[in-house]
């Protein structure tokens, strides 16, 4: 659906007067640990945001809690570090009635697929207008070492200490699985170029778009995903006219490439479960189907007389008139 | 009409009707009806409309619901009454009174049920369907004999009815129909006007066949000419005198009126019994108003997605009870902590945890105060009217927005499905919101500049150029920069906690109502009010010195109370949750349990408050408050 707010809004009529730069974009100082896989991705959003020319006050990054929900203090935006799991729901009551504004989601494989994962499934069915990074580094970091949903099995870990029991969550299979889902993709923090092209079009996609990011946790999980940078049998490069178009320069550092269309579900469900080669680009798109915040739209511009007479209606039904 | 012993005004034959003589009128300063049916017959709309018809006289009325607690309960069950209460007085009726002096019973057994809870007087009349009486099941034929006989024996006046038969006349359903000739017949047996009955029932069948509504008039007709010709009890209430019109909704449909006049736009919640009805109405005509209902997966997802909407500058309300109260406690917290406007709506139910859903209490006040971890100071008020459901959203809201914090609004399953008139509002254009704030903010001022005296700070909101930063719920300073160092949190929490002084100071002493002096003082909160005050009448009249004082604001407290507290020889709270009895073989003053508002009293002024309270799920009556307050005159 077309919303006009956006085109309205300061990030592109004032372009011409007024450009922003990547430092505008720059909160405090990130502290994360050193080569940690989050800041390939704050820097992809600040990147993205100054590509876009998003004016700063118009743009809201939300978060829960953990690692990766310390982005948004990261940013020179407005930003919501809200609680553990509480990221999704608190996004949508902002942009429920704020169309002009940009509203991103940062979220961890703990604070979405664990503690959030209820609020996961209604906000993908909800199909608002945002884009949702889940930052997937198979780990509890901020807690310090305990297993997450999509820990594979046997991990070690301070509450695994024999290794994990169960097999993992799969976040892009369970997605796909949804109902009413728009936009599905997956990323590494370690492809940065693959990883800005699909943030961009995450933003571009009117609707709900969920970016899986395969994110690195140097500190306790250090080499945990070095069976996917360094063997090229472990990946699949997703690559299509209405998907993610790389140039041969990146494309040619993956083995395994395929024309996938966005638009074919089946297949998007059999890459994502295809755990032995992981699918890199889009594996899911669907630009028609219906977001919350249009269908709830409401009648804009409502007057305060406009609203008392309606009321005034209400209060017609219930009122008894004094004996005659 | 005879007072002493009970009539049957039909014998078994039915071929030997009562002659009505010419019926004695009673005048009445008020009464208690019931009309009580198997879930589904209708008894409700019946009571609804009586009600409504005696308000339109100019009756003071208070109804309440009969509900079941399954949707379905088996037909001819005594758990499974549904109906309504009524009280009709010739004054502002502000409860829902003691024992009824009239029940209409559809079947003997949901009856049973109520004679079992202790619902009517003692020589109650009642008015019996007796179609049982002649039922081919045997067994029916049996209980309810028995039953009747044993009301009889009991001393209650039971008149059998053959209401489905008469009813046969005027439709082929007549186990539907006899609701509205009830309606007549209670309409002839209390003076009413048939016109204005006439009027309901088309009102009520508005959106029925003009067939279903002439049906049901001529059904309406039937009970009233039945009751002229067989029955010589008749009713008269005097009508107060009033000029104003008036409102008749239940507190769910007020607190959905208030939400829309509050200037409030989005409703989040989730469903949950007793709250629900309150967002049903609203679902249907909040659009109206610009606004939106929005159901979440969750009560905690209902409690962000109103904090996320209050942030975007749309300050929004959930409404809840209990259970969902305890769940949003956390998020609640972050709205204390990261200072977003916020309203909570809790229907208070019987607890704790699943509890008597459909039942009354008033177990949520110290959750409400205190209900998360850390120091999260929120604004509690409670309504103890149909018509305060009405005003306090409105206030609510402007305190929440004023002081960016949470406020929560506390009311009960009594007066969510109350009902009672009051003077249709005057509506007011600055009770709606204005515009999102979308100014620039100045250079050099920070997010959370907080007032050093009143804790105050100017909010920024999404679109407000210059005003970035990253609101968080981890400890931060005006700059809402996470701050770990112990000088920065102290500032946030003292900043925080003076908010509440500060609006302490805008509130007046409250009212005491009664004696300015004297043995005793009651203090109360929430529903309980009408009750309360009924009762300290009861008890002045017999000439003792007591009063009663009850309180919209529980946290933070008007000042005042304490001085008004050490003008009594005693003071006691009267509340609908759990207090420990003295009486108790363990119970001490060391470890007494006390009720919730005598806790925050006792702690506050230091005075030794006393507690009486009641938990059985049902509202307080004023003859059972009278004789606690009797009870306690008497004992020191």
């Amino acid at each position: 659906m077309f919303d006009p707010i956006e085109v309205l809004s300061p990030s592109v009529s004032d372009l011409d007067d007024e450009a922003y730069s990547l430092d505008d974009f720059e909160g405090v100082d990130s502290r994360w640990c050193h080569r940690c896989g989050n800041n390939a991705i704050l820097t992809a959003v600040q990147k993205l945001c100054a590509e876009e020319q998003l004016a700063p006050e118009k743009t809201v990054f939300v978060s829960g809690i953990g690692c990766s929900s310390r982005l948004p203090h990261y940013m020179g935006t407005y930003g919501f570090h809200a609680l553990h799991g509480r990221a999704l729901p608190v996004a949508e009551g902002i942009k429920i009635r704020r169309p002009d504004l940009h509203v991103f989601v940062t979220t961890g494989d703990g604070d979405c697929c664990s503690i959030g994962a209820g609020h996961w499934l209604h906000a993908i069915r909800y199909n608002m207008n945002m884009t949702v990074l889940l930052h997937d580094n198979q780990i509890y970091g901020l807690t310090k070492k305990q297993v997450s949903p999509t820990s594979p099995r046997g991990l070690v870990s301070n509450t695994s200490p024999h290794g994990a029991h169960l097999e993992p969550l799969n976040p892009l299979a369970a997605t796909l699985g949804m109902s009413n889902i728009s936009f599905v993709a997956h990323a590494v923090d370690w492809v940065p170029s693959v990883l800005c092209d699909i943030i961009k079009q995450a933003f571009h996609h009117r609707g709900l778009a969920f970016v899986c990011i395969m994110q690195r946790c140097p500190n306790y999980l250090p080499d945990h995903f070095e069976e996917y940078i360094k063997d090229p049998e472990r990946m699949v490069l997703l690559t299509h006219a209405q998907g993610l178009q790389v140039e041969d320069a990146v494309a040619k550092r993956f083995k395994h490439r395929e024309e996938h269309d966005p638009r074919d579900i089946d297949r998007a469900r059999e890459l994502a479960n295809n755990r032995e080669r992981v699918p890199l680009g889009i594996l899911y798109r669907n630009p028609d189907v219906l977001c919350y915040e249009d269908v709830r739209a409401g009648v804009e511009h409502l007057s305060v007389s406009d609203k008392i007479s309606a009321l005034e209606r209400e209060f017609d039904k219930f009122t008894v008139q004094p004996p005659s | 009409m005879n007072d002493s012993t009970a009539v049957s005004t039909l014998n078994d034959d039915q071929s030997s009707p009562v002659v009505a003589g010419q019926p004695q009128v009673r005048r009445l300063r008020d009464h208690v009806i019931e009309i009580i049916s198997d879930s589904g017959e209708g008894a409700q709309k019946c009571g609804q409309s009586f009600a409504s018809i005696a308000a339109k006289m100019g009756h003071g009325i208070w109804t309440v619901e009969i509900i079941p607690a399954e949707i379905e309960p088996p037909a001819r069950s005594i758990e499974g009454a549904s109906g309504n209460r009524i009280r009709v007085g010739s004054f502002e009726v502000a409860n829902g009174g003691d024992e009824a002096d009239l029940v209409v019973a559809f079947n003997e057994q949901v009856l049973l049920g109520r004679v079992r809870t202790g619902a009517l007087k003692p020589g109650c009349i009642i008015l019996l369907e007796n179609k049982w009486r002649h039922h081919q099941d045997l067994a029916i034929v049996a209980a309810y004999t028995s039953t009747y006989d044993k009301l009889v024996a009991d001393g209650y006046r039971v008149y059998e009815i053959p209401m489905e038969q008469v009813c046969l006349q005027h439709t082929s359903t007549p186990q539907r129909g006899k609701n509205m000739f009830v309606l007549g017949m209670l309409n002839r047996l209390y003076h009413q006007d048939l016109e204005l009955a006439r009027e309901q029932v088309a009102f009520t069948f508005r959106s029925k066949s003009a067939d279903v509504v002439d049906r049901n008039i001529k059904l309406l007709q039937a009970g009233y000419d039945w009751v002229g010709e067989n029955l010589d009890l008749r009713f008269e209430i005097p009508s107060a005198k009033r000029e104003q019109a008036q409102i008749v909704v239940s507190g769910n449909t007020s607190l959905a009126l208030g939400i829309m006049a509050s200037g409030m736009e989005i409703c989040a919640m989730y469903p949950i019994t007793p709250a629900t009805s309150a967002s049903h109405y609203l679902s249907e005509v909040f659009e109206n108003v610009g606004g939106l209902v929005h159901q979440a997966e969750d009560e905690i997802a209902a409690c962000g997605f109103a904090i996320g909407a209050s942030y975007a500058g749309k300050c929004s309300v959930t409404i809840t009870s209990g259970p969902g109260m305890a769940l949003k406690q956390e998020l609640i917290g972050l709205a204390a902590m990261a200072e977003i406007p916020l309203v909570i709506v809790n229907v208070q139910r019987g607890g704790p945890s699943t509890g008597l859903p459909t039942k009354v209490e008033q177990g949520d006040l110290l959750q409400a105060i205190f209900g998360t971890h850390g120091d999260a100071p929120r604004v509690v008020l409670a309504a103890a009217t149909i018509e305060e459901c009405f005003y306090l959203p409105i206030t609510a809201r402007k305190i929440a927005e004023a002081f960016n914090l949470p406020v929560v609004l506390l009311t009960d399953a009594n007066l969510a499905t109350a009902q009672q008139p009051f003077a249709r509002p005057r509506l007011r254009k600055d009770w709606f919101a204005a515009p999102v704030d979308q100014s620039a903010i100045p250079e050099g001022e920070a997010p959370y500049d907080w007032d050093h005296t009143t804790g105050l700070h100017r909010r920024f909101t999404p679109g407000q150029p210059g005003g970035m930063h990253t609101l968080t719920g981890l400890a931060h300073d005006r700059k809402s920069r996470v701050a770990y160092d112990p000088a920065t949190n102290e500032e946030g929490l003292r900043h925080r906690s003076l908010k509440l002084a500060a609006f302490q100071k805008t509130l007046t002493v409250p009212e005491v109502c009664g004696d300015a002096n004297g043995d005793l003082l009651v203090v109360g909160w929430g529903s309980t009010k009408g009750v309360i005050e009924e009762a300290v009448e009861q008890v002045r009249a017999e000439g003792q010195a007591v009063a009663c004082l009850h309180l919209t604001y529980l946290q933070p407290m008007a000042s005042g109370i304490g001085d008004i507290m050490k003008r009594y020889q005693q003071v006691m709270t009267v509340e609908m949750n759990w207090g420990d009895r003295v009486d108790d073989e363990l119970i001490d003053s060391e470890n007494r349990r006390y009720s919730s508002l005598a806790w925050l009293l006792r702690a506050r002024y230091l005075v030794d408050v006393d507690c009486w309270t009641e938990v059985q799920g049902q509202p307080l009556k004023p003859r059972s408050v009278a004789r606690v307050i009797r009870n306690k005159l008497t004992k020191e």
